[in-house]
């Protein structure tokens, strides 16, 4: 049998007077890489932001590693081992790299146990490791932001849109280090270029409309591009 | 042939400070000087040592001001009572023939005057940050989705404080008469003699800066704070409790600001109207400065300080004597910056 690392089920959720979710499901399994799909506005950004509390769903149920993150705040979510690597990455840019790293520390040491696993996965860091998040590039931005999620014990790590806006030669290297991370993290993971999801999910869920229509493996998707016409206007 | 032209760039906060601060001096020097006599260096001198001592002091309220707004977007209007309070209860405990009979009890419980000045400081830095700690566990938590509210209970409180300190204290002003050690003494700048206090008062702000700024710079507290004052959501998620540092950095905020009453009062006394006159300095302080940044809040202190010091002096020249010019300062200030310069001298588009 899978061994479930996330489940949601039926999850609704409101912004303001707004109803974004409307009946949400995911499954993630263990060691995974699952990708949320579907157009721009489906919902895919705020299951991941109901995930970790910052827009609390008011109906259904998360449940991750058997425990239900229903009602607890969004730092008690992310103490119980979720790394959270929202879309426009959210890097602190009046804070150095090393600053954005430390921050992240949930204990004494966590930095200098990953520093060096950090600097291998994206070399750059290493050489920008003072230098004001502010000056960084995009594709910097956005390893900084991965690599924060990885200064503490999370086995969980909720990706969105890793390649929004970037060159194609700093996606194959992101791509390539959420695959390094796939070989001992879980990865939920929101994209928008079907071609980069395609390449790096184990599972998929498409969302429409705030509702989750289709869920299965990446590769049972891949041979239907029907599916993949309706729902995400790619073929 | 290439040819370099020189422009003004204000956007560069370098530019904008030595614009500013030359301008404050130059208006320093005409304040100071005399229409019969020219130039006055020992009055010039001694404004310039009065107006660093009231920067401080506006730092010392300044500061909490701008770390609260800068991190949870609150404009607490109730800094200014902080301030009074501090000083009333550090002028009641160390005045002991004078005020309410329980802050005298305390008092007398120390006969050293230096000592006891000491506990009363203690003192008034405790309480303020206890009711500070109050007011935003019990009051303002449960408004942080509703800043306008936020704002009106800030103002609400300041308003409540100020009636308590009048019930309590009365409407009179008060003068400090203990002597300590600290205010006994006297220093000359130019020929002019001038108490010790002032140089205390100067010492203690400046150190407070430096503390302040060490602890944003080389602590997680402070790693945390300038994270918080960008987006404290994503500090959040990051398995921080922002509300716990929101409250910490409240109470902070708060014992500061009585911190700087209770270091004003053995040279301004005790009124009831000194939180509003510091209030509004300090709110055009943090302006000035670019709201959030404390380094910005820390060189607009000293501004408004040299611009206060100064047009004080102005007031009181022969050919002026109006004492006007002395209550409308920071907002002057404040007008002109925000015509050059909106988003303040370090301010980011908000």
């Amino acid at each position: 049998m899978t061994d479930i690392h996330l489940h949601i089920e039926g999850i609704h959720t409101f912004i303001g007077q707004f109803h974004i979710l409307e009946g949400v499901s995911v499954t993630v399994p263990r060691g995974s890489i699952t990708v949320l799909l579907g157009r721009n506005g489906a919902g895919k950004t705020t299951t991941l932001k109901s995930i970790m509390g910052i827009t609390p769903p008011s109906e259904g149920s998360i449940i991750y590693n058997g425990k239900s993150l229903r009602g607890m705040k969004p730092h008690s979510i992310a103490q119980l081992g979720i790394g959270y690597v929202p879309e426009h990455r959210a890097i602190f840019k009046e804070l150095s790299v090393r600053e954005n790293l430390e921050l992240a520390g949930r204990k004494r040491g966590d930095l200098d146990k990953q520093r060096d696993f950090i600097f291998t996965l994206f070399p750059d860091l290493q050489r920008l490791y003072d230098l004001g998040g502010g000056n960084l590039s995009g594709g910097q931005q956005q390893m900084l932001a991965i690599a924060r999620a990885l200064v503490p014990q999370n086995d969980l790590l909720l990706i969105d849109e890793p390649s929004e806006g970037l060159a194609p030669v700093i996606i194959q290297q992101l791509m390539a280090a959420i695959k390094k991370l796939a070989e001992f993290k879980t990865i939920l993971l929101v994209e928008q270029n079907f071609r980069v999801a395609s390449k790096l999910a184990d599972h998929y869920v498409i969302i429409d409309e705030g509702h989750s229509v289709q869920a299965g493996a990446m590769a049972d998707l891949l041979s239907d591009p029907a599916v993949v016409n309706r729902y995400l206007g790619v073929a | 042939m290439n040819t370099k032209s020189f422009s003004f760039n204000l956007s560069n906060p370098v530019v904008t400070i030595s614009l500013l601060f030359g301008m404050v001096f130059a208006f320093g020097i005409y304040a100071t000087s005399s229409p019969s006599s020219g130039i006055n260096p020992s009055l010039f001198g001694i404004t310039l040592v009065s107006g660093l001592f009231q920067g401080m002091l506006l730092f010392l309220v300044a500061s909490g001001l701008s770390l609260i707004f800068g991190l949870m977007d609150i404009l607490n209007f109730a800094q200014g009572a902080y301030f009074m309070i501090g000083a009333y209860m550090t002028w009641d405990i160390q005045n002991l023939d004078t005020g309410v009979p329980f802050f005298n009890n305390i008092g007398s419980a120390f006969p050293d005057p230096n000592i006891r000045f000491l506990v009363a400081l203690i003192i008034a830095v405790v309480t303020g940050g206890v009711l500070g700690f109050i007011l935003e566990r019990i009051l303002l938590r449960p408004l942080y989705s509703r800043p306008l509210f936020q704002l009106v209970l800030t103002f609400g409180v300041s308003l409540i404080m100020l009636e308590i300190i009048k019930a309590v204290w009365g409407t009179n002003s008060n003068a400090w008469t203990s002597t300590i050690w600290l205010n006994s003494g006297t220093f000359s700048i130019f020929g002019q003699q001038d108490t010790t206090y002032r140089l205390f008062v100067i010492a203690v702000g400046a150190v407070m800066m430096i503390a302040i700024a060490l602890l944003l710079r080389r602590t997680k507290l402070g790693i945390i704070v300038r994270a918080g004052v960008e987006d404290a959501e994503m500090v959040s998620a990051l398995g921080i409790n922002v509300r716990a540092i929101f409250t910490l950095i409240f109470t902070l905020g708060c014992a500061l600001a009585a911190f700087g009453g209770a270091v004003a009062t053995p040279f301004l006394g005790v009124k009831f109207t000194m939180g509003s006159e510091f209030l509004l300095a300090a709110i055009a302080a943090i302006v000035l400065g670019g709201l959030g940044s404390y380094e910005g809040t820390a060189i607009a202190s000293i501004l408004v300080g040299f611009m206060w010091s100064f047009t004080q002096q102005f007031g009181v020249r022969p050919d002026i004597n109006n004492g006007i010019w002395f209550s409308i300062t920071p907002m002057l200030l404040l007008t002109m910056i925000l015509l050059l310069r909106p988003s303040g001298i370090f301010g980011k588009e908000r």
